[in-house]
């Protein structure tokens, strides 16, 4: 029976991927052009020919948006405790312990205070590479504490998901992380802070069904896959090909799930405007 | 038993279009395969995955089941008001002890007419819409709600998805936290990740001995982990998705037990183990001013939070 009614994402980043961006060189992933890898970080991860949106590591996220990059990290030291005590074909803690080295975070967000466009401000950013960017724990800790941060100092909140979802070797305490933030959301919500929704290549599964479709505004980046169910799963069950662009951040907003898909490069003048807009910071 | 399961699947066959439909064939067919159609543990299930084939048991107590048990002048409220009426949640005014309450809960199908009409209770964004809009009808009149959680999971389809089955469960995650009245849920069956969170959360989760609650099936995860189902009950024993060891965790409060063999033995003494604590629950929680019901409510997920705290604080920037 399947429940598990998120993304399939491989556990590890495929080594195709790895290969494509240890060189100097890198393959379109839309386009299938051959870029030269300097181009595309110029160019914020974005395909200079196609504007295909590549993954963007949460630590480049957040030197993108807030100001000359810098920002005051919160509760880094924050790790997963292995509460299920998890054992498959290998070990919860090796995945961690290979997550950490691939990735120098502890988990799969990292939460920062600094200024956007001169005013402060509170981003998480996800991680995927870092088990799939799944939600434990401590994704869900880190968020909570972001809310109760953002209630105490009246600092607007904005998340940029990129995940598969709740992170399966942390069992029913993942999926109660999602209860968790939006418990917290509810109460920024009555605090009439304002939080911002960022979703990016993929947002699926349990992050996808809780805080990522909670903000007051709900944007995209373009072509992002967004949804419940992973496409793979949605197959099996129909036992059709889904159609073209099914799932992607286009066929959310024309079916009234997103207010704007936003390229990056115009992301975080958009962020600015709209939390100006939303009285972010008047007092 | 066994040319009653035969003649489900052939019944079922005419309907193989749909992917839920092939699994319960699936299912079914290992069940003969096995030869435990009349599956009965001898003693307490010990073992994981002994209690996923018992709150899967084809014959264990759905939702409507311990509705007439439990209330009375149980009034079916129907739909969303926004798209339709999903079978896979039912949802309506009673009488508990007396006292007027709402009850919401995901419902399966027994025959296969009813399976198809309840999706295998597996709901769709407006089962979840539906069961809000009662929420909020029975928080405005102040009644208790009690949540009664029996899933698979939410159902993955293209039409789900394209009503935002995401949006629909996120939404409740945010409502209910907010809910100025009681709420008890009572997890029965299976508890199948978000789509059975979707209805609960409250004050005080109980949670039958036999039932389950994961945020993955025990076949899918063997098949993401092994790339098989072969390992589906280890995949159980690890993902730790029995009422005693919930409750270790904090994520249940209370264990109701079963009649010996499982629920669908004796529902009657099934649903008396849960009046009890459903009932003692609710005079508990009606004593408590809102404002203190609602920063439990909320210090009880706030609670939900396992890690450690290592050295060697990065800085950033
Ligand atoms: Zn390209």
């Amino acid at each position: 029976m399947a429940w598990f009614h998120k993304n399939k994402q491989p556990l590890e980043p495929p080594k195709e991927k790895r290969v494509q961006t240890e060189g100097l060189w890198v393959k379109c992933g839309a386009c299938r052009r051959i870029l030269w890898k300097k181009d595309l970080e110029a160019n914020l991860l974005c395909c200079p020919r196609c504007g295909h949106h590549f993954k963007m590591s949460a630590r480049a996220r957040l030197e993108m948006l807030f100001d000359h990059g810098r920002y005051v990290e919160h509760d880094a030291h924050l790790a997963s405790s292995d509460p299920l005590q998890f054992r498959d074909t290998k070990s919860y803690r090796d995945r961690l312990r290979r997550a950490e080295k691939a990735t120098g975070l502890k988990d799969a967000l990292i939460t920062g205070e600094g200024l956007l466009a001169g005013k402060p401000a509170i981003i998480c950013a996800m991680e995927f590479d870092f088990i799939g960017g799944s939600m434990g724990a401590v994704v869900g800790e880190k968020i909570a504490r972001a809310i109760d941060r953002c209630l105490a100092q009246r600092h607007p909140l904005v998340i940029v998901s990129c995940s598969g979802g709740a992170r399966m070797m942390e069992g029913a305490i993942s999926l109660m992380q999602m209860a968790k933030i939006s418990a917290g959301l509810a109460r920024l919500d009555e605090a009439q802070r304002p939080y911002i929704s960022v979703l990016s290549d993929p947002t699926t599964g349990g992050v996808s069904a809780s805080f990522a479709m909670l903000g007051d505004l709900n944007i995209a980046e373009p072509g992002a896959l967004i949804g419940f169910a992973g496409p793979r799963v949605i197959e099996q069950t129909i036992r059709q090909k889904l159609p073209e662009g099914f799932q992607r951040a286009e066929f959310l907003l024309a079916h009234g799930m997103l207010d704007a898909i936003v390229p990056r490069k115009e992301l975080k003048a958009y962020l600015a405007r709209t939390l100006n807009l939303l009285g972010a910071w008047d007092s | 038993m066994r040319s009653e399961i035969e003649k489900q699947i052939a019944e079922l066959e005419r309907y193989a279009e749909s992917e839920a439909v092939r699994e319960e064939i699936e299912r079914l067919r290992q069940q003969l395969a096995a030869g435990r159609d009349g599956f009965q543990p001898t003693g307490p299930a010990t073992d994981a995955w002994d209690r996923v084939l018992l709150a899967r048991h084809p014959q264990r107590p759905y939702t409507l089941d311990y509705i007439s048990a439990l209330f009375t002048e149980f009034t079916e409220l129907h739909g969303d008001r926004r798209f339709g009426d999903d079978g896979a949640i039912v949802g309506g005014l009673a009488r508990f002890e007396g006292r007027p309450v709402m009850v919401v809960g995901h419902q399966k199908g027994r025959d296969t007419k009813q399976k198809l009409l309840r999706n295998f209770g597996m709901p769709n964004p407006e089962g979840y819409r539906k069961a809000m809009r009662l929420m909020h009808l029975a928080a405005k009149f102040r009644l208790p709600i009690v949540t009664f959680v029996d899933t698979p999971g939410a159902y993955p389809g293209i039409g789900a998805e394209e009503r935002g089955q995401a949006e629909a469960i996120a939404l409740n995650l945010r409502e209910m936290p907010k809910l100025r009245t009681p709420v008890v849920v009572v997890i029965h069956g299976e508890g199948g990740s978000g789509g059975a969170l979707a209805i609960a959360v409250g004050d005080r989760v109980l949670m039958l001995e036999n039932a389950i609650y994961s945020v993955i099936s025990p076949e899918s995860c063997s098949s993401i982990l092994w790339r098989d189902w072969d390992h589906k009950q280890e995949a159980a024993r690890i993902l730790k998705l029995t009422a005693q060891d919930l409750q270790g965790f904090g994520i249940i409060d209370e264990v109701i037990p079963e009649p010996p063999g499982g629920a669908h033995n004796d529902l009657g003494q099934t649903a008396a183990s849960i009046r009890l604590r459903l009932s003692a629950a609710l005079n508990e929680l009606s004593r408590l001013p809102l404002e203190e019901l609602l920063k439990q409510r909320y210090e009880r997920l706030r609670r939900l939070a396992t890690f450690v705290e290592e050295s060697g604080h990065r800085a950033a920037g």
